[in-house]
């Protein structure tokens, strides 16, 4: 415990002063990376951990962001009274969720949240005080004057989201590591023998689906913040697809591997419009360059390394050693 | 050779090895009961010569071609049936269904209309319910069914897999009945896996005893009965 | 009183192309135990197939024979190059049971994006086969127009034509079986892997007749299916998803329901609705509403 914290602290510093060094492009896609790697967290604790299945992970931040923003807005309070309200807006919804999720199965529960995945953001649109398809501004302001005139929006972004981030993983590493990550494994591997052991393993569920919807909804308004407004076009399918793809690459039930699963999704846009450009910058190439990448890596490393490329290594290391 | 020759069979589950070295032959239109306690790897015997599962080493020949590596679709085509354990029919699907499932490997659908009208003719309770979903039926008219099925396909080998199993007293006695009156009739060999040691031997020509995944003896039926060494170590009494 | 009749034959029509989805959703089902989420990509890129098709010979049933047989052939292609290679590789560990349904996903996606490179984003439309313009009697104008008409029948055509296969030729025989029970089947003599590609073939046929009368009277965009795979997934679980007959009737009391709600309540609820129909379903008769065992039979 006291070890990993140290480790958190160490890592924030690292990444301070590496955010001075470096261009604004950079320092913005540093804040994006917190926020996949929060988001992805969320899919470890999920999938890896308790066994559960979602797709609907992009339902879930709009849920977070929309809370974020409506409070921001409405109340006047400060930032991190919006950030609190959209974990605690996305963890009473993945309680409400959760609690009928935990009866269900693999393709049922799949099927539930890809539902709420598809038509939950859509909702905005249907009711005016979420802003319509323009939805609504979400502003943190600007930097502390302190800082100096030098310290820019992004940068400003990128301390948040990265602090945010820093925090959320350092309290999900000691989750998962405690007795209920433990506890999550046990049904996951055989959901009778835990029962068997005396675990509620529906009760244990609903909590593994809670703190995981409350943790991506964190993710959510910390994406809304990234881009100063909440919006069904931020959430849509496709992010759900990306971050299932990131969970899978970072290797469904590692922690750890979470920061690469979110440096690839951030990524893949940057290679895509490289790319693009060689093509010859046409906008239907730009618009779906990107998603055909990321489903691609989905398929390929579903089929080959299902338990994630770390799983492999093991193996192959196994493998080595046998001989 | 004609007939059924096993040589030196071996089949793993993984790392666990369920069959080593198994060998026995089955002349043409002989009963042949493999006898051995659960777990012995007589089921897995039969999935192995049905195609079901892949052998790790070893051969088997049926009337002179290698079986083992055709997936069980072709081997129905080469007239051998398995019917597997514990009644296998499908019980969603009708009687009749069940019967058809038999043929429909055939292109011919008259032949197979003959053979189920053979079927119901050697079983005619069967006849009785033939628009009745399967699950209808006792365990008794269930195994029928399964049989039946099996010789829908008009098979020259039939492999049966613990025809008594959850079955009461009088009804195996029947079975038993049933099944050394078919071989006979239809000049069927056959490999009859069964626990139930004394009324399996009563009725084969061989028998064959698998302990722990190896053959302890084999031979003349008639024989292993009054072998009282054998007797008293794996048939029980 | 109009009003009400009104909504059930809008609802049927509406529901009717549910049905397909959902029974595209339950024969994959059945036969491979994936829910199959590539449904709506399959469903929207044999679409996009027929109304090129459609657009250039200007005839709507043309298009239609087209967009049924690529859904066939990308259905069978799925099976063939996509699902066996994945029941191959992921066998085991953490990742195996939810391997295919994120690989059905991921393949979604990849449809998605695709069609959008190929086609773009920007909305399209099939020019109806019959006129959309709703009935007269008098001087009123009902919404039902030929082409809710020329929906619901088609579809009982197909949903009648599928019944034959299923219980009439051997080919359906051979589906049921290998779907109920894959080893008995094998040792019947059936080539089960074949079958089931053939069962995927048919599922992607209906799905790309389902897309194609959607599309007669909306749009047809890269994501214009999503919401026809929710809602066949929702009619599939409310007839146990198991059973043909039951994700069709669930198909028609979803549509019916929602186009109630639609009339009588409005726009914004009719997605909650259809979720909290999933929910409550899921909770109160998770085995659907024929019940497990018998629904499974037809």
């Amino acid at each position: 415990m006291r070890k990993r914290l140290l480790f958190f602290i160490l890592l924030g510093w690292v990444l301070l002063i590496v955010g001075d060094r470096v261009d604004e492009l950079r320092v913005y896609q540093g804040a994006q990376i917190s926020m996949y790697a929060i988001a992805l967290s969320s899919i470890v604790l999920l999938t890896g951990y308790s066994g559960q299945v979602s797709l609907g992970n992009g339902a879930m931040m709009a849920v977070g962001g929309y809370a974020a923003a409506l409070t921001l807005n409405n109340l006047q309070t400060p930032i991190w009274f919006a950030f609190l309200m959209s974990i605690l807006a996305s963890a009473i919804f993945g309680a409400l969720l959760g609690a009928s999720a935990a009866r269900l199965s693999g393709p049922y529960l799949a099927g539930t949240t890809l539902a709420l995945a598809v038509g939950l953001p859509a909702l905005a649109n249907q009711f005016g005080f979420l802003g319509g398809e323009q939805g609504i501004l979400f502003d943190v302001g600007f930097p502390p004057e302190r800082f100096g005139e030098e310290f820019s929006q992004y940068k400003w972004f990128f301390w948040i989201a990265t602090f945010i981030a820093l925090i959320s993983l350092f309290i999900t590493s000691n989750i998962l590591h405690s007795r209920f990550g433990r506890t999550w494994r046990a049904i996951r591997g055989n959901s009778l023998a835990a029962e068997l052991a005396g675990v509620h393993s529906a009760r244990m569920k609903v909590l593994a689906f809670t703190i995981s919807s409350a943790i991506a909804g964190l993710a959510g308004a910390v994406l809304a913040m990234t881009i100063s407004l909440v919006s069904p076009g931020a959430y849509t399918l496709s992010l759900s697809f990306a971050l299932v793809t990131g969970a899978v690459l970072a290797g469904i039930s590692s922690l750890p591997g979470v920061m690469l699963g979110a440096v690839i999704l951030v990524a893949i846009p940057e290679f895509a419009d490289v790319v693009a450009h060689r093509l010859g910058d046409s906008e239907k190439v730009i618009t779906h360059l990107p998603g055909l990448i990321v489903s691609v890596l989905l398929i390929l490393s579903v089929i080959f390394t299902p338990n994630g490329p770390g799983e492999n290594l093991r193996k192959h290391r196994k493998k080595k050693s046998a001989h | 050779m004609s007939g059924l020759v096993v040589n030196r069979l071996s089949v793993s589950h993984g790392a666990i090895s369920a069959l080593r070295d198994v060998s026995f032959t089955v002349e043409p239109g002989q009963l042949a009961a493999v006898i051995g306690s659960n777990g012995a790897g007589k089921t897995t015997l039969l999935r192995t010569l049905s195609g079901l599962k892949d052998a790790s080493s070893g051969n088997a020949e049926w009337n002179g071609r290698e079986m083992l590596g055709a997936k069980p679709d072709v081997l129905v085509r080469r007239g051998i049936s398995h019917v597997s354990e514990g009644k296998s029919v499908i019980p969603e699907l009708t009687v009749k269904e069940n019967l058809v499932l038999g043929g429909i490997w055939r292109a011919n659908k008259s032949d197979t209309n003959a053979a189920i009208a053979e079927v119901v003719e050697l079983f005619p309770r069967l006849g009785e319910r033939m628009g009745q979903d399967a699950d209808t039926l006792s365990g008794g008219e269930r195994q029928m069914l399964a049989i039946g099925r099996a010789l829908v396909s008009r098979p020259k080998l039939l492999l049966l897999d613990e025809p008594s199993l959850g079955l009461a007293p009088l009804v195996i006695e029947q079975i038993f009945e049933t099944i050394d009156k078919l071989r006979h009739k239809l000049g069927l060999t056959v490999v009859l896996v069964e626990q139930n040691a004394m009324s399996a031997l009563e009725i084969a020509d061989t028998g064959v005893i698998i302990n722990l995944g190896e053959v302890v003896a084999s031979g003349k039926a008639s024989d292993l009965i009054n072998d009282p060494a054998l007797r008293a170590a794996y048939l029980g009494y | 009183m109009q009003k009400v009749i009104e909504t059930v034959l809008i609802g049927l029509s509406t529901g009717s192309i549910y049905a397909l989805m959902s029974l595209a959703i339950v024969l994959v089902w059945r036969s491979t135990r994936v829910v199959n989420f590539a449904q709506a990509g399959q469903a929207m890129l044999s679409t996009y197939i027929g109304y090129e098709i459609a657009t250039r010979s200007e005839v709507f049933w043309l298009g239609l024979v087209f967009a049924i047989a690529a859904g066939a052939l990308i259905g069978a292609g799925v099976d063939y190059f996509f699902m066996r290679v994945l029941f191959k590789h992921a066998t085991t560990g953490p990742a195996a049971v939810v391997a295919p349904v994120i690989a059905t996903l991921g393949l979604l996606g990849l449809i998605r994006s695709a069609v959008g490179l190929i086609w773009g984003g920007d909305l399209r439309s099939i020019p109806a086969p019959v006129s959309r313009d709703g009935y007269t009697i008098g001087d009123t104008t009902l919404p039902f127009s030929p082409l809710n008409t020329l929906i619901i029948v088609s579809v009982c055509l197909v949903l009648i034509a599928i019944s034959i296969l299923f219980t009439r030729t051997n080919l359906g025989l051979a589906l049921r079986a290998s779907a109920y029970a894959p080893e008995i089947a094998q040792l019947a003599g059936i080539k089960t892997a074949q079958t089931r590609t053939i069962g995927w073939a048919i599922a992607g046929g209906v799905g790309g007749i389902a897309g194609m009368l959607i599309t007669s009277y909306n749009f047809l965009s890269p994501n214009s299916l999503d919401l026809l795979l929710v809602f066949g997934f929702i009619a599939a679980v409310i007839g146990g998803l198991e059973s043909m007959v039951g994700s069709v009737v669930g198909a028609l009391i979803l549509g019916v329901g929602l186009t109630f709600i639609l009339n009588y309540v409005g726009t914004s609820l009719t997605f909650i609705s259809g979720f909290l129909v999933l929910i409550v379903v899921l909770l109160v008769k998770p085995e659907g509403i024929l019940g497990s065992r018998k629904g499974r039979r037809a």
